[in-house]
């Protein structure tokens, strides 16, 4: 339970530091999601990845099927990844996930530390 | 332990925090770009994307509505010019803005700024900094600051952009900025003269001086005059041949030592000239009289042929003020409309290809540039030290010497190989302080062939040729611009600098600058040819194009009863006028027994050829290559005693001197003891062409458009994720549809002049610059088809019309 309501909170809160700060609020997001939600340093790490994870994923997902895979697609030719938009919805997320694993899993830690 | 791991996973999210926030080589930062609120994906834009808007932007005086139709043109209604031009920045700004910086750094030399420490990027800088590209652009603000008109405009125009830059946030900024990692700066009234400036570097920038006086070495001044000035005997002049010319008002007197020091001299240079612009830079434009339209009105026509790029260089908009209603194309980074019309008349452009630019060899005190000779006495230079700034490395330092001709491009210290020390002072005539934007103000607002004269006026370079149609029936071409009057063979080579006798005496009067109104054979046509027969009394070298002139008169005296659709035809025509001329003549020579069966093949091809250059023609392929190889075969040998390059003649050059003398005196190959013939020339330049096109055919290349590859490149070439290659369109220069690999008609309009205009239009591309719109390229396929989009002249009371798909307010509060 602890863990789903973990990695819904990294969501909203990271999409809010998105609307209002620079895209490394996520960290923050992360990082204060599991500082106040105690968890294991496995499951820390893991619901920040996702919490990030999927809202990247998404919005990604949302922006991308608005777009008519135009923008992606190209994209995707440049960075290199085949021209393929997926491919760049799948690596957008995996990079905003691990960024936020980290910080939660800094939080996890310094918990424990405080303790 | 726990403080240890804490530390660990606390420094590893730092680090990508960093790492993902840096640009590394051409890797944009990661965690910046790829984020889905921030980066390039807010860039993707939504294809049912809603542009209406209401927006205060102060700076206004009233209010200003945009009126956006199915094609995301705008038509601006402002209730004041001030409004109109500060609207127009904004709506640049909008659709454009990165394009609009990105020219205007080219223009001052300062790519590397963000492109980042690669020589080829520092060498364009410094070379287009040395060429005064910036000291050309500060000239003319003087004066466009001191007009009040142009002033007003351009300050109205400046605060516009200046209010949608200020507007944007990461998230907004264009994709570019994004990718390259920087951020746009303050645009001001000296990038509007810059970009003026790079249109003058694209099409008045062209000689071949420095080529020329290298010619020296091998060549006779008379045989690089036929080679290189040729007056073709097939010629249609813009001034119909047989028009009589009114003695010249401004003689230039030779100097004494012309003979000596300057046409016979034989030192030579061994410069390698930096970025010289395209020599297809060039254009159609022509205008029908109402006696051979079906409706009895003018039609006026014009395809400017330009790189094509993304963003296009143009923008389509109307433009609605109090004093003005204009349709037609814009350029991203200057008010008004370029190429247009408005309620009562329509005005087009070619290129004029007259030579501008002369070189002077300077004698330099020493090494410290700061003293040059000068008629018998050392004089001061002006040193203007120029720094270019260099993304991820040191500041550049440059000393450019001025001197009373101009800036020292070449000296010791700029370009390879350079011999003898010897610095090279330019002069060109777009250095000179003027106000070529003002015309377009008038022009955009003229009502009869007086205003549209009367504008044009104000226009020093790059000249053109400005051609006039009116609803009063009138048509007319003015080739404007200041030109220098020359002696003869002024300027052909780099001239002595050491005293004032090889400076420009003077300029040709506006008056006798080649004219034509309202001719009795009912239409004009320009296209880059030399615009006079050899009657005319100055001496005019020029980089001129032929063939398509010719192409136009043709159709055009035979053509009656004209309609739009006819002419869009004409602008899409593949006839290859020049093949026609050529053909009989290398089929005359070719010793076909002499070929293998591949060889007869192709020959068989060329035979059976229906002369158009259209996409799928392997006529064409093979024609082009056997020509180009006959070029080759015939003057290469002579051509290859001038280091380190010499210029290859034109086609008609040698199409010309073969069709009057087969015995032309380069026919005969220098390097071999036995003498060649015509027909030995021409075969083997056939058999030296099979491989090539054996090659082409394995690869499926053979028709043309695959031999071409028609391409439009993003303005960062090397990014042809959003290029469009592998278009389905022939052409080429000599044809009057002249697409080549990146090159072609940039604009094709089309306006009947009747009660009610009728205007035709498109460009290869779309009005937006973002790659991530769907209105991006969505004009590409139907140009490439050569159809043509209906221009809408709104009226203010119109806003109702189902074309009307967004609107943007503007207003103060």
């Amino acid at each position: 339970m602890k863990f789903i309501i973990a990695i819904v909170l990294t969501f909203l809160l990271a999409f809010l530091g998105g609307v209002y700060m620079q895209w490394w609020s996520l960290t923050i997001a992360a990082f204060v999601v599991a500082l106040l939600i105690p968890q294991k340093a496995g499951k820390a790490f893991f619901s920040g990845f996702l919490g990030v994870f999927l809202l990247w994923a998404v919005l990604a997902w949302w922006i991308n099927m608005k777009n008519e895979n135009i923008l992606a697609s190209k994209i995707a030719a440049v960075l290199p990844l085949g021209g393929n938009a997926y491919l760049l919805i799948l690596v957008t997320a995996l990079v905003g996930g691990i960024v936020a694993g980290f910080a939660a899993l800094s939080a996890c830690y310094l918990r424990s530390v405080r303790k | 332990m726990r403080i240890a791991s804490f530390i660990i996973s606390a420094v590893i999210t730092v680090g990508l925090v960093f790492a993902l926030n840096k640009k590394w080589g051409a890797v944009p930062p990661l965690g910046k770009f790829l984020s889905p609120q921030q980066g390039f994906w807010q860039n993707a834009e939504a294809t049912d994307h809603n542009f209406s808007n209401d927006l205060k932007l102060s700076g206004l005086k009233g209010n200003v509505e945009v009126y956006f139709d199915e094609r995301l043109v705008p038509h601006i209604f402002a209730d004041n010019d001030e409004d109109l031009y500060f609207a127009q920045g904004y709506i640049h700004a909008k659709f454009r803005l990165w394009q609009m910086e990105f020219q205007t750094f080219a223009a001052a030399g300062r790519i590397s700024e963000h492109l980042g420490n690669d020589s080829r990027f520092i060498d364009y800088d410094r070379g287009t900094r040395r060429l005064g590209m910036v000291y050309a652009a500060e000239n003319a603000l003087k004066v466009m600051e001191a007009n009040p008109v142009t002033k007003k405009g351009c300050d109205a125009y400046t605060a516009g952009v200046n209010s949608y830059i200020h507007s944007l946030t990461y998230a907004s900024m264009p994709l570019e900025y994004k990718l390259l990692d920087y951020k746009p700066e303050e645009w001001n009234n000296l990038k509007i003269a810059l970009f003026l400036k790079q249109m003058s570097r694209t099409l008045a920038g062209f000689e071949s001086d420095l080529a020329n006086t290298n010619m020296k070495q091998a060549f006779s001044f008379e045989d690089i005059m036929a080679l290189e000035q040729h007056i073709p005997d097939s010629l249609s002049p813009i001034v119909p041949r047989g028009t009589k010319f009114d003695p010249p008002q401004m003689i230039p007197v030779k100097p004494p030592t012309a003979d000596s020091l300057f046409i016979n001299n034989k030192d030579i240079l061994d410069i390698v000239e930096v970025e010289k612009p395209n020599p297809a830079n060039g254009s159609n434009n022509w205008a029908v009289s109402g006696k051979k339209t079906q409706s009895g009105a003018p039609i006026l026509c014009n395809d400017p042929h330009l790189e094509l790029t993304f963003p296009s260089i143009w923008y389509e908009m109307q433009l609605n003020s109090p004093t003005v209603n204009v349709y037609g194309a814009s350029f991203p980074g200057s008010p008004n409309v370029i190429i247009g019309f408005n309620d009562s008349i329509a005005f087009a452009f070619t290129n004029a290809e007259r030579d501008v630019k002369d070189y002077y060899e300077i004698k330099f005190k020493d090494d410290s540039k700061q003293e040059y000779w000068f008629n018998g006495q050392w004089q001061k230079t002006k040193l203007r030290v120029e720094e270019i700034k260099v993304r991820g490395a040191k500041t550049v330092l440059d000393t450019v010497a001025y001197t009373v001709f101009g800036p020292v491009m070449y000296d010791k210290s700029f370009a390879t190989d350079l011999s003898k020390g010897k610095a090279i002072a330019c002069r060109w005539s777009a250095h000179d302080a003027s106000n070529e934007g003002l015309m377009w103000f008038y022009l955009d607002r003229a009502k009869n062939y007086d205003d549209y004269y009367k504008a044009i006026q104000v226009f020093q370079c790059p000249g053109q040729n400005m051609l006039f149609a009116s609803k009063t029936g009138d048509i007319a071409v003015w080739q404007q611009a200041k030109f220098p009057a020359r002696w003869y063979g002024q300027g052909m080579f780099v001239m002595p600098g050491e005293d004032s006798s090889y400076m420009w005496q003077g300029s040709i009067p506006q008056k006798e600058n080649p004219h034509v109104i309202n001719p009795e054979r009912g239409f004009i046509e320009s296209s880059n040819q030399r615009p006079v027969d050899s009657s005319y009394p100055y001496f005019i070298p020029g980089n001129y194009i032929t063939m398509r002139g010719i192409t136009l008169d043709r159709r055009l005296s035979s053509m009656e009863q004209i309609t739009p659709e006819d002419m869009m035809k004409l602008q899409y025509d593949y006839h290859n006028t020049f093949a026609e001329f050529a053909r009989p003549l290398l089929l005359k020579y070719i010793k076909e027994e002499d070929l293998n069966a591949e060889g007869k093949k192709y020959l068989d091809i060329v035979k059976g050829w229906d002369l158009q250059g259209g996409p799928f023609s392997k006529g064409q392929t093979i024609f082009t290559s056997w020509w180009d190889s006959l070029k080759v075969v015939v003057y290469a040998d002579e051509l290859d005693r001038v280091k380190p390059e010499a210029m290859m003649p034109d086609n008609l050059t040698l199409f010309d001197a073969l069709e009057k003398d087969p015995e032309y005196k380069y026919v005969d190959n220098i390097n071999t003891s036995q003498k060649e013939s015509l027909s030995d020339n021409i075969t083997s330049a056939f058999q030296k062409a099979v491989p090539g096109l054996l090659k082409e055919e394995n690869e499926g290349k053979l028709e043309w458009s695959k031999h071409q590859d028609p391409t439009i490149y993003h303005l960062l070439k090397t990014i042809t994720a959003f290029a469009r290659k592998g278009l389905p369109v022939g052409g080429d220069g000599n044809i009057i549809n002249a697409t080549t690999h990146s090159h072609g008609p940039s604009w094709r309009m089309i306006v009947q002049l009747t009660e009610k205009t009728e205007a035709y239009g498109v460009f290869p591309g779309g009005e937006s610059g973002n790659p991530g719109s769907k209105f991006y390229d969505n004009f590409v396929d139907k140009w490439a088809k050569g159809e043509y989009y209906s221009l809408w002249m709104m009226n203010r009371s119109d806003a109702d019309d189902n074309r009307v798909r967004w609107t943007m307010k503007l207003s103060n509060q």
